[in-house]
């Protein structure tokens, strides 16, 4: 009998036979396999994973103003949520004050606005930071928004070596796929370093970066491309700590990893288990890690906004469950599921609740969680691990003889390869050769969709006149001398959390910090590449 | 032979969300336009004037952000007083239905949420220019 199609292959093009025999996953399969909690980790990083304890659920949120987005953070830990993921605006991610010509029109709108530590006092009012893990999607100025959530702890009398979270941090993948950078790569590597060392010795359960390949994905690579450049990303960040001269032991063992979850089931679990695998022997074998902490690839897993589609938008609940099913049979750590109106607005309440159900079904209903790495000795699934293992291996192999992660960028190698996966989907997609339920088949005449969450435009003005009164209210010769010392300390090759910490204590914003970065730092001009 | 139509892809705001403009871009190419695609950040006034020095026919906006209310009128507005109305704005992105009336009765022609092909877009630029 005739087959559906010619050739069967994963999205990252790895060609999928009719049936797997145990002939298929390499030799040695015991070995590279390991015991749960035990080194190459394929199988999870530790003993128990899942009977022990579930995964944090920990769902990405934050819009307007920081008294809302704490109104959602309360309502959504209330409702059986775990950890807090915090979305901030672009100016804010991008080190604009509220008031600055730049934010028109974006404050508030894709995340919360804080442009000093009198907003992030209002946004973890009431939320004990002794007891939650807060995680914080920012980039170039991880340093500020760390430094203003230091001084909260503190005003709250936690100690900064009981803070447990995440800065994302992660400048590399800002230049290669999600676009809000500020200063070119030394001064942002820099930055992360300080960072490193600052929390190796202050804020010792922090983590101090999440190497996201999540946007990577996003942005249209395939699988094997995203473990592939967020390794290479992984790597540089290594090298740079171990330049400016740290042990690889002190810093690595905080290390973490931000992956996407898309539709490919078993390519999506295999794809978890060979990062382990791969960050693993890379630790070991390659920096020398002795550590096995260092070697233990954490991670954070998204399911995929980008296969959401505005088009009959309940069809994104299963596909949610389905990406979240992946993540979970692949080891996740966290998971953020995506609500089913994401390709339309910023989730609602409703539909951000909904999300959170699906995981707390999976956890609870569906007894993939009994037993731990179930899909080990599937002869397809170790084949798969094995084939993306090969794979991203020739890549990392590539981007090293490129000279790195930071030249791979410099050089447009990774920007061009992302969008090449990109509009050979979109291609595929209109052909009719990828089939997406409901945008190519399966089409049906709809309503536009009611309730979308909107961001009341008021909300910058709010922003702005709370912005006047801060600095009417606040010592403006002390906030200038800790300016100005900053600014020193930019100058010459001093960590500078301690100096934005004080600046942070004084109420200087997020935009005069950042300010006085850029003067000193310059700001980065990507060369674009189509 | 007619003109090749030029047309300038912008990404106007903070908002960093190009795939979309750059699978867009690609796509116009292979359809046999001339496409200059801004780069990430661009404000109104630097996306219109590049508009104008480029002589395009079309201008797209891209912006996954939500601050489309804002930026897509002022694009329109600026053209209007550089006396460049005759360039054509169209517009793509996460755009609820409900801003699209508005969004046209300020002047912009066509806009592109998710699931559009790129084959309508091209089709409705020609149609625009007069192709």
């Amino acid at each position: 009998m005739g087959e559906r199609k010619e050739l069967f292959k994963t999205g990252s093009g790895i060609e999928v036979k009719p049936c797997y025999t145990g002939d298929d996953p390499a030799p040695g399969l015991a070995e590279n396999l390991g015991t749960p909690g035990g080194y190459p980790f394929t199988r999870g990083i530790q003993p128990t994973m899942y009977r022990g304890r579930f995964w944090t659920m920990r769902q990405y949120a934050g819009f307007a103003t920081a008294e809302e987005s704490n109104k959602r953070y309360k309502y959504l830990l209330e409702q059986g949520q775990t950890g807090i993921s915090i979305a901030f605006d672009l100016p804010t991610q991008i080190g604009y004050d509220s008031d600055d010509a730049m934010s028109q029109g974006e404050v508030g709108k894709v995340g919360v606005a804080i442009d000093s530590l009198a907003d992030m006092e209002v946004l973890f009012d009431g939320i004990p930071l002794d007891q939650v893990s807060v995680s914080m999607t920012i980039n170039a100025p991880a340093a500020i928004l760390l430094a203003f959530y230091i001084v909260v702890a503190e005003k709250q009398g936690v100690p900064p070596e009981k803070l447990n979270g995440t800065i994302q941090n992660d400048i590399l993948k800002e230049y290669s796929a999600r676009g809000t950078y500020i200063f070119p790569p030394a001064p942002s590597m820099r930055l992360i370093t300080d960072i490193f060392a600052y929390c190796a010795k202050n804020v010792p359960l922090w983590n101090t970066i999440s190497i996201s390949g999540y946007h990577i994905r996003e942005a249209g690579s395939t699988a094997v491309q995203e473990v592939a450049f967020t390794l290479a990303d992984g790597i540089a960040y290594v090298e740079a700590a171990l330049k400016a001269g740290m042990d690889i032991d002190t810093f690595a063992g905080r290390l973490s990893f931000f992956f996407n979850a898309q539709n490919n089931l078993f390519e999506e679990a295999a794809k978890y288990r060979a990062a382990r695998r791969i960050w693993a022997k890379i630790m070991k074998d390659r920096f020398g890690a002795k550590d096995e902490r260092s070697m233990k690839l954490r991670f954070h897993t998204q399911t995929a906004g980008a296969s959401l589609t505005a088009q009959q938008p309940q069809c994104n609940i299963p596909r949610v469950t389905l990406q979240a099913l992946a993540a979970v049979l692949g080891g996740t750590q966290s998971l953020h599921t995506n609500s089913y109106d994401e390709a339309l607005a910023l989730p609602s309440e409703d539909s951000a609740r909904l999300a959170l159900r699906t995981q707390q079904i999976i956890a609870n209903e569906s007894g993939v969680t009994d037993t731990v790495d179930p899909l080990a000795g599937s002869y397809f699934v170790e084949s798969l691990t094995d084939e993306i293992e090969k794979a991203v291996l020739a890549y990392i192999e590539k981007i090293d003889s490129l000279g790195g992660a930071p030249a791979a960028i410099e050089q447009g190698y990774i920007q061009r390869e992302i969008a090449d996966s990109a509009y050979a989907w979109q291609k595929a997609v209109e052909a009719g050769e990828e089939i997406v339920v409901g945008l190519n088949k399966f089409q049906m005449e709809e309503e536009p969709v009611k309730g979308l969450l909107r961001v009341d435009p008021a909300v910058a003005d709010r922003q702005v006149e709370k912005l006047r009164k801060l600095r009417q209210g606040r010592d403006n010769a002390a906030v200038d001398a800790a300016l100005e010392k900053l600014r020193e300390a930019a100058e010459k090759d001093d960590n500078l959390m301690p100096f934005i910490i004080d600046c942070a204590r004084l109420y200087c914003t997020e935009g005069e910090i950042a300010g006085t970065l850029r003067k000193v730092f310059g700001e980065y001009h990507p060369v674009e590449i189509l | 032979m007619s003109k090749v139509i030029r047309i300038l892809i912008a990404k106007p705001g903070l908002d960093g969300h190009d795939r979309g403009a750059k699978v867009v871009s690609r796509a116009l190419r292979d359809e046999g336009f001339e496409v200059i695609y801004t780069g990430l950040r661009k404000t109104p006034e630097e996306i219109v004037r590049a508009a104008i020095e480029e002589d395009v026919s079309a201008i797209g906006l891209s912006i996954l952000s939500g601050a489309h209310n804002h930026i897509f009128p002022r694009v329109i507005e600026l053209l209007k007083q550089e006396n460049a109305e005759d360039i054509i704005v169209f517009g793509g992105g996460i755009i609820p239905d409900e801003d699209i009336p508005a969004l046209k009765e300020a002047g912009v022609k066509a806009i592109f949420t998710p699931g559009a092909t790129t084959a309508s877009i091209a089709d409705f630029i020609r149609e625009a220019c007069g192709a």
